[in-house]
């Protein structure tokens, strides 16, 4: 094998790994600053946001420039294309913590409306599947990505939990409204990116082993 | 419903070598009407022997009708051989010997009494050099035709013109007919052999390398005339390009060793082969 398309490879592999690092901490210091009412970490994120645009421009020219100077096939061919697909699901978890910090800086204005239960944790597994989807992308580890997609269910089950207890809070007063409203939004932020991932984890399965398995194919999720 | 149908109606591919010869059996029993996915030629159990040298080792394949099948492998993997069997064109060499079967529309090719002039005019070979006899292109092409067939001179002419109209040389040739063929560039020259082997009106052109001594332009067209010919003739190319293949043909097999590891359809073996073996080729990690 080229040596020269080899180094690419992992050159593109390493960007993406660590643009993925970017974004998970993207959305640990959001929910940080949301929890922990403080904004000083908010100004990291929305930095670290500029970041994650640069590499995705960056990250898609590398992808042009192995097809057209290497034309991959096979096994590198699907690597490239999911890199491709894996950067645009990394720049919008980025857009989504970005979304996230700005609903905190509404909600820091106001006292607290509720002790923050469930947002927490659906950041804790939206976080985990996110680095767990990068982990599987380095290993190409089907097993890890499979895992994954069952997940995400949990943070939908949690999103659905956590608008049906606020609903209450914006029926009994409308004095609510605005914090319950920017604390559905985080959460839909949050189910977002648990979706991202997911994506991510099915480009991997799709890179490792060329089986195409979105839009809920079952059998192929069972396999 | 149509999904089934279209299961059936497909050539049996995606399976490993050793499951087509069972395949095989499967579709000789296949209903009528589908011409267009039946084999045009069949190898089973083929060996081939350059003197001790076991060239090919127990093939078992089939190149269906009106497509364009692709070998590729590793210098040496038996590729060319196996395509110089389909026209017996290693007969003309001894301590050359083939054993198993060939067979070209049912019929074993390798029998004794098979007329290999007859069978030469059936399945046409273009070879890596051009090779233009020393003569003016209408006698290149009507050349050929003596051999096979009795014309007058006005269907001489019709018949020269169609083979050099279907090789996509008759607009750059026409108004110098009488010229040597010798006079033409490498990728019309190559074209020319094209119409030569077209003008016999086979039922099969196999290409041995037939782009690699040409610029990337006359490439192209020889490959886009490829797949225009596939519309008519059964086409079996040999190369090392394995962009071409990719490029033309609609079903690939990997050889290495002299034998046949990997054959499917082309799309499916450049993204998802299923054989290590072809993945390491494919990708350039082996080879």
């Amino acid at each position: 094998m080229d040596k020269h398309f080899e180094d690419d490879l992992e050159e593109l592999k390493q960007r993406l790994v660590y643009m993925g690092g970017l974004c998970e901490k993207m959305i640990r210091l959001s929910i940080k600053a949301l929890v922990e009412r403080d904004l000083a970490p908010l100004n990291d994120v929305f930095e670290a946001e500029k970041e994650v645009n640069q590499l995705q421009v960056e990250m898609d020219d590398r992808c042009v420039k192995l097809f057209a100077l290497h034309t991959p096939v096979a096994v590198d061919l699907r690597m490239v294309m999911a890199a491709m697909k894996i950067n645009n699901d990394l720049e919008r978890i980025g857009d989504q913590a970005v979304n996230i910090s700005q609903n905190t800086r509404e909600l820091l204005k106001q006292p607290p409306l509720k002790p923050l239960i469930d947002i927490p944790r659906m950041a804790d597994i939206a976080q985990g599947m996110l680095k767990d989807a990068l982990d599987a992308f380095v290993k190409r580890d089907v097993d890890l990505s499979r895992a994954i997609l069952v997940r995400d269910d949990s943070v939908d089950a949690l999103k659905d939990q956590l608008f049906r207890e606020l609903l209450t809070f914006m029926i009994s007063d409308p004095f609510t409204i605005q914090r319950a409203l920017d604390l559905i939004l985080i959460s839909r932020n949050l189910e977002r990116i648990a979706d991202h991932a997911t994506n991510i984890a099915e480009d991997v399965i799709f890179m490792a082993q060329g089986k195409d398995i979105r839009h809920h194919n079952e059998e192929a999720r069972a396999v | 419903m149509n999904e089934e149908k279209e299961k059936v109606l497909e050539f049996p591919l995606h399976l490993e070598v050793k499951q087509l010869s069972a395949a095989a059996g499967r579709t000789d029993q296949a209903p009528a009407g589908r011409e267009a996915s039946q084999p045009r030629i069949q190898a089973r159990d083929l060996n081939f022997y350059y003197g001790k040298f076991h060239a090919l080792k127990d093939i078992n394949l089939e190149i269906p009708a009106g497509k364009v099948t692709a070998f590729i492998g590793p210098s040496g993997c038996g590729k060319s051989t196996l395509l110089r069997i389909f026209n017996r064109i290693y007969s003309l060499y001894p301590g050359q010997r083939a054993e198993g079967q060939v067979l070209l529309d049912g019929k074993n090719i390798l029998a004794d009494d098979v007329d290999v002039n007859h069978l030469r005019g059936r399945v046409g070979m273009v070879f890596q050099k051009p090779t233009p006899f020393p003569l003016s292109i209408y006698e290149n092409i009507a050349f050929g035709i003596r051999l096979y067939e009795k014309l007058s001179k006005a269907e001489m002419d019709q018949r020269v013109e169609e083979a050099l109209r279907q090789a996509a040389l008759w607009d750059e040739v026409k108004d110098k007919l009488k010229n040597s063929g010798l006079g033409l560039s490498g990728g019309q020259q190559q074209r020319l052999c094209i119409a030569r082997a077209i003008a016999v009106r086979p039922e099969v052109i196999l290409f041995d390398e037939p782009t690699s001594a040409l610029d990337p332009i006359a490439t192209l067209k020889i490959e886009e005339l490829v797949r225009e010919l596939c519309k008519q003739f059964t086409l079996v190319i040999v190369t090392h390009n394995m962009q071409q293949a990719a490029r033309v043909s609609d079903h690939t097999a990997f050889m290495h060793l002299g034998v046949v590891v990997e054959m499917d359809k082309t799309a499916n073996l450049f993204t998802n082969p299923r054989n290590k073996q072809t993945e390491d080729y494919i990708t350039g990690r082996y080879g």
